[in-house]
C-alpha cells in the first residue's frame, strides 16, 4: 500500500531533520561550515519568514515552500521539518512503551486559546515586539533547549572523555569551556519540562494548542489540496487510527478529522486495515467540509490592551551592573551601562530586537564565548535575546559566525573587512580604577588585545617618577570587540569597558604608516 | 643545571669572556667550523631562513642532543598568542617550530607536545599561525591550553610579587622545555621575548597585570628554567605589538638567538630590536634576581652570519 509507506517516508525525513539540526545546535567544535547551517535550516519557517522580510534574499524562501507543501500536502513542517514537533515525537514514542499505554484519544480543540495566542503574537510581531513569538517559536525553543541545556551536557561529557584520554597521553579531544545563563536555561527548563508532560500524555497538543506556527498553519491546512478523509462506508469504528493519532484530532462519533489538528504525520494510514481512510484530493470535488473558524474579536481587543502593556514594560529596559568579585585592593567606580551591546551585523538594536527569535544558534556557534542570552538589558521584551558579554573573551577580529549561520536576519553577514571596522559600541577608560594609577605599575593588557590600537599606551608622568604608560582610547578606531575590557585585570569592576552603540557606526580604517626597513644583513650585530 | 656543570659553565665562560676581551676577533674565527662542546653561552644568527638559522644555531651547541634527554618528553613553548597569519610575526614562525620538533625527536625524544595559552580563540591562532599543521607535520602533538582544567597550582618560592600560579600540566610535566618566543613590540611590557613568552603557560594572566607586570615576568622566569630559549627574529614587529594591526608593523629582521640563558637571550634580543637591555624592566629585575646574564660583555657568543 503506497498510504502506509507515507509515514515511513515522513519517519526517515523527520529523523534526519531533527539529528541535523540537533547536531548544529551542540557542534561545540564549529565543524559544521555555516552554508551548511544554513542549509539545513533553509526551511525553519518562523527564521526563514523574518529573514525574507528584512533581506528579501533568495536564500530565505524557505517559508514559501513551507507554504507550498502546506497548500499541497497539509502541515508537513509539524512532522517532518519542526524540530520541536519531532522532539514531540519522540518523547511519544518513548512514552508508548509504557505497557500501560492505551493510545490517544479524540481531544477537543483549544479554539479561544490557541487563536489568542496567534492573533497576540502577530499583533505583538507587528508593533515590533518578538517577544511572544521568540517564546513560543517552536525552532527557537527547541535551539534554547538544546543549547542551553543539552549543549553543556554533552561538553561536559567530551570533557570526561578527554580527561580520560590525556591519562593515556591521547590529546587528540579537548577540554571545551562552558557558560550557563542561568535565566535562559531556566526558561528553557520549563519549556521542555511543558513539552515533555505534553507530548507524553496527549501527543501533539502543544502543537495544537500553544504553538503559534502550529495555528497558522493549521488555518491554511483546512483548505489543503490533500487532505485525510473518512470512507463512511469503509470504516467500521475499529478506532485504530484515533488511537495512534498524536494530534486527536479524528472524531470517530462524526467520522471527520479536524484537519486544521493534523499534523500530516500519517499514522492513522498505516494503522487502518480496512481502507477507511483515504489521502485525497478535496479540491477535486470544489468544497471545503469545515469553514474556516471565525475569529473572535473579543480576544482581539483583550490582546491588544495586553500588547501595549508589554510594550510599556519593554521599553523601561534595565541596565547592567557588574558582578562583585572581592579581591585585595579593590577599584572603586561601577560600571553604569546605557545600552546593552548588540552583536556585529545587527546594525541597531531596534533592528536586532525586532529580528531576533531567540534561537541561541549564535551563542551556541560563538567560539569565544562572547555571546550571552539577555536578562532585562534589552528591556523585559527582548529577553532571552543575546547580547555581547566581555566576562569569558572578547569578540574575535576575524571571525564572523554569528552573522554567517543567523537564521533569521537579525544578524545579518558582513564581509570580514566591514565587520573589522563595524563599531558596535566603543571603549570608555575609567582612571581611577586603572592599575597604573592606583598601583603606579604598568599594566596596558587592554592595548594588548586591542586589534586596531585604539586602546593605545602612552607615557604616564608619575609622583614616582616610574616609567610609566597609561591607556589611552580614540573613540574613532575602535570597534567594541570588548578586547580590553575582557583583558583588563581590575576587580570589581573594570578600568575599561565598552559601551553598546543603539545603532552601529562605521570605526576609522587604522592608520597605517610605512616602516623603512634599511636591514644590512652584513651589518655587525649589536652586542 | 647542577653544580657540576655551572662550574664548569662558568669556568668556559670565564675564559671565553677573557679571552674575548683580549683577542676581540679570534672568537669569531672560532666559529667558523661549528663546535661540538656546548661552550657558546650564546649563539646569534642572520641572514638565513629560520629554520636554516636554527639549524647552524643548533650545530654550534653541540646538537639538540645535548638538551634533550633520550626516550624524554620535551615541550616547545612557541608564542601563538594571535589570530594572525605568520607574515604579521604575531605569533612564532611555523617553521622554527617545525625545525625544533625534528631536530629534538632526531634527538631521541619519546614526544614533544607544542601549546599556548593564547589571547584569541585558540583553534583560530593555531590555525592561522599555521603552527597547528607545522607541529603535526614535524610529528609533534598540538594540545590545547584553553581551559583552567589543564593548569595546576605551583608556588613560586623565589617570586616576590607572584608567588603562586596555575601552570600547565605539559610544562610541569616536561623533561626538557624549549622556549620559542618571538621577538616584539610590546605595548606595556615594552618588548615580548623570552621571559614573557613564559606568560603563556600560566591560566591566570590577569593577576600578572595586576600586580606590577614586570616583577611577575622577572618572578616567573625563577621558576622553571628553560633547556633552551630560540628567540624568532626572523621577522619582527617593531609597533603596535604584541598584536599588530597590519604588516606594515613588521621588519624582516632575518634573526635568531639561541641561549640555555633566559636572561642573556633577552638581552641580545632588546639590542638587536634597539633596546638597551637594562631599560626593560623586567630583563633588569631578573638580572638583579640573578637568573641570568644581562650584560652581554661577559658571554660567550657565536655570531654566525649566514
Amino acid at each position: 500500500m503506497i498510504l502506509s509507506r507515507l509515514k515511513q517516508i515522513r519517519l526517515v525525513i523527520s529523523v534526519l531533520c531533527l539529528t541535523l539540526i540537533a547536531l548544529i545546535f551542540l557542534d561545540f567544535t564549529n565543524i559544521i561550515p555555516s552554508s551548511g547551517v544554513k542549509a539545513i535550516l533553509y526551511l525553519q519557517f518562523v527564521p526563514s519568514l523574518l529573514n525574507f522580510f528584512t533581506t528579501f534574499a533568495y536564500d530565505a524562501t524557505g517559508f514559501f515552500i513551507v507554504i507550498l507543501l502546506l497548500v499541497l500536502f497539509g502541515r508537513i513542517y509539524c512532522s517532518c521539518l519542526c524540530p520541536l514537533g519531532i522532539f514531540e515525537d519522540v518523547i511519544g514514542f518513548v512514552s508508548r512503551k509504557n505497557k500501560n499505554w492505551r493510545g490517544y484519544k479524540y481531544l477537543q480543540p483549544h479554539n479561544i486559546l490557541r487563536y489568542s495566542i496567534l492573533i497576540l503574537t502577530v499583533m505583538l510581531l507587528f508593533s515590533g515586539i518578538g517577544f511572544l513569538l521568540n517564546l513560543l517559536d517552536p525552532f527557537s525553543s527547541f535551539g534554547r533547549i538544546f543549547s542551553d541545556l543539552f549543549r553543556p551536557v554533552v561538553i561536559i561529557g567530551n570533557n570526561l572523555i578527554a580527561i580520560v584520554l590525556e591519562q593515556l597521553g591521547i590529546h587528540t579531544l579537548y577540554r571545551v569551556r562552558w557558560v550557563v545563563a542561568p535565566i535562559s536555561a531556566g526558561v528553557a527548563m520549563a519549556v521542555l519540562l511543558l513539552i515533555v508532560w505534553l507530548s507524553a500524555k496527549h501527543g501533539r497538543l502543544y502543537c495544537n494548542t500553544i504553538c503559534p506556527v502550529g495555528t497558522l498553519l493549521g488555518l491554511i491546512s483546512k483548505i489543503s489540496m490533500f487532505q485525510i478523509r473518512i470512507n463512511q462506508n469503509k470504516c467500521k469504528e475499529c478506532k485504530r487510527c484515533e488511537r495512534v493519532c498524536k494530534s486527536g484530532c479524528i472524531d470517530l462519533n462524526t467520522k471527520t478529522i479536524d484537519s486544521s489538528r493534523c499534523v500530516a504525520c500519517f499514522n492513522c494510514l498505516e494503522a487502518c486495515q480496512r481502507d477507511g481512510l483515504q489521502f485525497k484530493n478535496i479540491w477535486k470535488r470544489g468544497h471545503f467540509e469545515n469553514k474556516a473558524e471565525k475569529v473572535v474579536s473579543q480576544s482581539q481587543r483583550r490582546g491588544l490592551i495586553i500588547g501595549s502593556l508589554i510594550w510599556l514594560f519593554g521599553n523601561t529596559g534595565f541596565s547592567e551592573q557588574t558582578k562583585k568579585i572581592v579581591q585585595s585592593k579593590q577599584t572603586t567606580i561601577p560600571i553604569l551601562l546605557k545600552n546593552p551591546i548588540s552583536p556585529p551585523g545587527s546594525h541597531s538594536i531596534e533592528h536586532f530586537i525586532s529580528t531576533c527569535t531567540a534561537c541561541h544558534l549564535c551563542v551556541s556557534a560563538c567560539p569565544s564565548n562572547v555571546l550571552e542570552p539577555s536578562f532585562l538589558e534589552y528591556g523585559l521584551l527582548g529577553m532571552l535575546q543575546p547580547k555581547m558579554s566581555f566576562n569569558e573573551g572578547h569578540c574575535n577580529y576575524e571571525c564572523t559566525i554569528c552573522m554567517d549561520i543567523c537564521p533569521s536576519g537579525a544578524l545579518l553577514p558582513l564581509e570580514v573587512e566591514i565587520k573589522k571596522r563595524t563599531q558596535i559600541g566603543v571603549a570608555k577608560f575609567i582612571k581611577q580604577n586603572c592599575v597604573v594609577y592606583t598601583d603606579k605599575t604598568n599594566c596596558g593588557a587592554c592595548s594588548e588585545h586591542c586589534p586596531t590600537k585604539a586602546v593605545n599606551m602612552v607615557p604616564y608622568p608619575n609622583s614616582k617618577n616610574n616609567r610609566l604608560v597609561i591607556p589611552e582610547v580614540n573613540p574613532d578606531y575602535c570597534i567594541g570587540c570588548g578586547g580590553c575590557e575582557h583583558a583588563c585585570p581590575t576587580k570589581p569592576y573594570k578600568a575599561i569597558y565598552v559601551e553598546g552603540n543603539a545603532v552601529h557606526k562605521r570605526a576609522l580604517k587604522p592608520e597605517v604608516e610605512k616602516i623603512d626597513p634599511k636591514i644590512d644583513y652584513d651589518e655587525d650585530f649589536p652586542f | 643545571m647542577n653544580r657540576r656543570e655551572f662550574l664548569k659553565k662558568s669556568v668556559q665562560g670565564s675564559i671565553v669572556a677573557g679571552s674575548s676581551v683580549v683577542f676581540s676577533d679570534f672568537s669569531r674565527l672560532l666559529a667558523a667550523p661549528p663546535k661540538s662542546s656546548t661552550s657558546y653561552d650564546l649563539v646569534a644568527v642572520k641572514g638565513g631562513e629560520p629554520e636554516i638559522m636554527f639549524d647552524n644555531a643548533i650545530a654550534s651547541l653541540g646538537g639538540m642532543k645535548a638538551f634533550v634527554p633520550q626516550g624524554g618528553k620535551v615541550l616547545v613553548k612557541p608564542n601563538i598568542g594571535w589570530d594572525a597569519t605568520p607574515e604579521r610575526a604575531g605569533n612564532t614562525h611555523p617553521k622554527l617550530v617545525a625545525r625544533i620538533i625534528e631536530h629534538c625527536l632526531r634527538a631521541g625524544a619519546k614526544e614533544v607536545s607544542v601549546f599556548d595559552h593564547t589571547c584569541d580563540h585558540w583553534k583560530r591562532c593555531y590555525k592561522n599561525s599555521g603552527i597547528e599543521r607545522a607541529v603535526q607535520n614535524a610529528g609533534g602533538k598540538i594540545v590545547s591550553g584553553d581551559s583552567e582544567g589543564y593548569y595546576q597550582s605551583v608556588s613560586i618560592p623565589n617570586g616576590k610579587r607572584l608567588t603562586e600560579a596555575k601552570v600547565h600540566e605539559l610544562f610541569l610535566d616536561a623533561d626538557a622545555f624549549i622556549n620559542v618566543p618571538i621577538l616584539k613590540h610590546h605595548s606595556s611590557a615594552m618588548l615580548t621575548i623570552g621571559m614573557k613568552n613564559l606568560m603563556g603557560v600560566v591560566w591566570d594572566r590577569r593577576t600578572w597585570h595586576r600586580n606590577d607586570l614586570h616583577q611577575c615576568i622577572a618572578d616567573f622566569a625563577s621558576y622553571r628554567k628553560p633547556s633552551l630559549t630560540v628567540v624568532d627574529a626572523y621577522n619582527v614587529m617593531k609597533r603596535n605589538g604584541p598584536r599588530g594591526v597590519s604588516v606594515e608593523d613588521v621588519v624582516p629582521m632575518k634573526s635568531q638567538i639561541v641561549s640555555t640563558d633566559i636572561v642573556a637571550a633577552d638581552a641580545a634580543a632588546a639590542k638587536l630590536f634597539g633596546h638597551e637591555p637594562g631599560d626593560i624592566r623586567h630583563i633588569q629585575i631578573a638580572s638583579q634576581m640573578k637568573l641570568g646574564q644581562i650584560d652581554l660583555k661577559n658571554l660567550s657568543i657565536n655570531r654566525i652570519k649566514l
